[in-house]
């Protein structure tokens, strides 16, 4: 195939890198499950934490939240793989900083969809379970979590799903994932053009079928509703 | 059986109780009415401590709670739940669990807070569903209820916790005016059964038929009370007798049908 600018685009040779890719997009997709499950630990952890009245508490994880929403995740990644060693002295290996950072970044997201969550519950809800006396966790667990967290899905799962792209961000302190391999069989092949587009195009039918599926899961929930 | 005493409540700045007493005797009926803003709905939060007030004392049977400034904090979660479960309430807004069936929303008290076995809750609430009138609508999601028809859950969940007193915090005010006579309708008959109640509500002429005791609010004081062929028909403060004469006057504004 010979588009306009005369490029002679070929992607037969990339069948010989098939393992390659392959273990790629399973490092890439191992680090979105994982990342997600442990930044769903830290962001409800939290989340309602910061829900509490108590300002020991909650100005720190604020502190926190913010300072992840608020760099990027690229500099983040970097901060703590070149710098961080260096203020606390112990050298961090490439995908623990990648594992901690990914969970960290996701958990603020996930600790402001938790929260807010839990607050867009009416306080006469709140009344209404604690005027049949209920206590506070019991409220929490039967009456406002129920209701929560069927409005956290949606925003949850679109959340996950940018965790997905946000992991290519590691190949830049190495770490082995899709598209780092693609980076290797880059420069073993000079060719650029194809290697690209492959790694787009298996991350795009890795995640427009995840997309799908979030809609049809947000439609099913606003409908019971 | 509940006595308040010299209850004070401000919100920051604002001080909505300034030493409300009000004495309800078992199995009576106080109907408090004023002008909003007056702190009817404050006093009745208060009562089952949904807010906690600065000052005063407030009797629920042989349950008693002082306030001063400098004890509220001790309050502990514990005693604030079993304090509000002897006490039912029902709220203007219903406040039903929308993702709980009528009958799970009757349920969720004895369950969750007294423990009881599933089987032994569920024929309390299929009874108490019946009492309000809607034996049919166990399986109904809030949702797909009227008006009126959630709040006669809502009366039916708060009876659910066995209640030594109820509650009514306007309950008709966010209704359809044809579906107003259904809920007045349940609170009448709890009346009629010796229910000890205090309401909070605009329906004077209710108030006039129900109530033992009418109590007239106004700038967070009780500026006087009696019963109701007293209070309503021959108030003796001006300030009641300004609010009653606002109200009868915009009543009879409206042509009725003759």
């Amino acid at each position: 195939m010979v588009t306009g600018t005369g490029y002679a685009w070929d992607f037969s040779f990339l069948w010989g890198y098939r393992w390659l890719i392959l273990t790629g997009l399973g490092v890439t997709i191992a680090y979105t499950i994982g990342t997600i499950l442990l930044g769903l630990l830290v962001g409800l952890a939290t989340g309602l934490l910061r829900l509490s009245r108590n300002l020991v508490v909650t100005a720190p994880l604020l502190a926190y939240v913010e300072i992840f929403r608020c760099t990027p995740l690229l500099v983040q990644i970097v901060w703590f793989y070149y710098a961080l060693p260096v203020v606390i002295g112990i050298d961090i290996p490439a995908h623990v900083a990648a594992v901690l950072v990914l969970s960290l970044y996701t958990g603020a997201f996930y600790a402001e969809i938790i929260r807010g969550g839990v607050s867009s519950i009416e306080r006469g809800q709140w009344d209404a379970a604690r005027a049949i006396g209920m206590r506070r966790h019991q409220v929490m667990r039967h009456v406002v979590l129920p209701q929560a967290v069927k409005r956290m899905i949606p925003p949850f799962m679109n959340q996950s799903i940018i965790q997905l792209k946000n992991t290519s961000l590691v190949s830049t302190i190495a770490v082995a994932d899709l598209l780092y391999n693609g980076t290797i069989i880059t420069a073993a092949t000079y060719r650029p053009l194809e290697v690209y587009t492959a790694v787009a195009v298996i991350y795009f039918l890795v995640l427009f079928p995840l997309t799908l599926a979030a809609q049809y899961v947000e439609r099913r929930l606003a409908r019971s509703d | 059986m509940i006595e308040i005493t010299g209850l004070w409540k401000a919100f920051g700045a604002l001080q909505v109780l300034k030493g409300v007493s009000l004495e309800v005797e078992r199995g009576s009926v106080v109907a408090i009415i004023g002008p909003s803003g007056s702190g009817k709905s404050t006093l009745l939060r208060c009562i089952n401590l949904l807010e906690d007030p600065d000052r005063g004392r407030i009797r629920v049977g042989d349950r008693e709670m002082r306030f001063s400034g400098d004890n509220r904090a001790k309050l502990g979660d514990r005693e604030l739940s079993a304090f509000r479960a002897a006490t039912g309430m029902v709220f203007q807004h219903f406040n039903l669990f929308p993702h709980m069936t009528a009958l799970g929303n009757v349920m969720a008290g004895p369950i969750i807070v007294k423990r009881m076995a599933k089987r032994e809750a569920e024929d309390i609430a299929r009874e108490l569903l019946a009492k309000v009138g809607l034996a049919d609508k166990g399986n109904a999601y809030p949702m797909h209820l009227s008006g009126g028809q959630r709040q006669r859950v809502a009366i039916a969940r708060a009876l659910a916790m066995n209640p030594s007193v109820m509650l009514c915090d306007e309950v008709t005010s966010a209704l359809d005016p044809e579906l107003v006579g259904e809920v007045l309708g349940v609170i009448e008959q709890l009346a009629k059964e010796g229910m000890t109640m205090i309401i909070v509500t605009h329906e004077v002429a209710f108030a006039h038929e129900v109530a033992d005791i009418v109590a007239f609010m106004s700038d967070g004081i009780i500026v006087e009370s009696g019963p109701p062929a007293q209070l309503l028909d021959h108030p003796e403060n001006p300030r009641t007798r300004g609010f009653l004469a606002r109200f009868h006057r915009f009543v009879d504004d409206f042509p009725r049908p003759s």
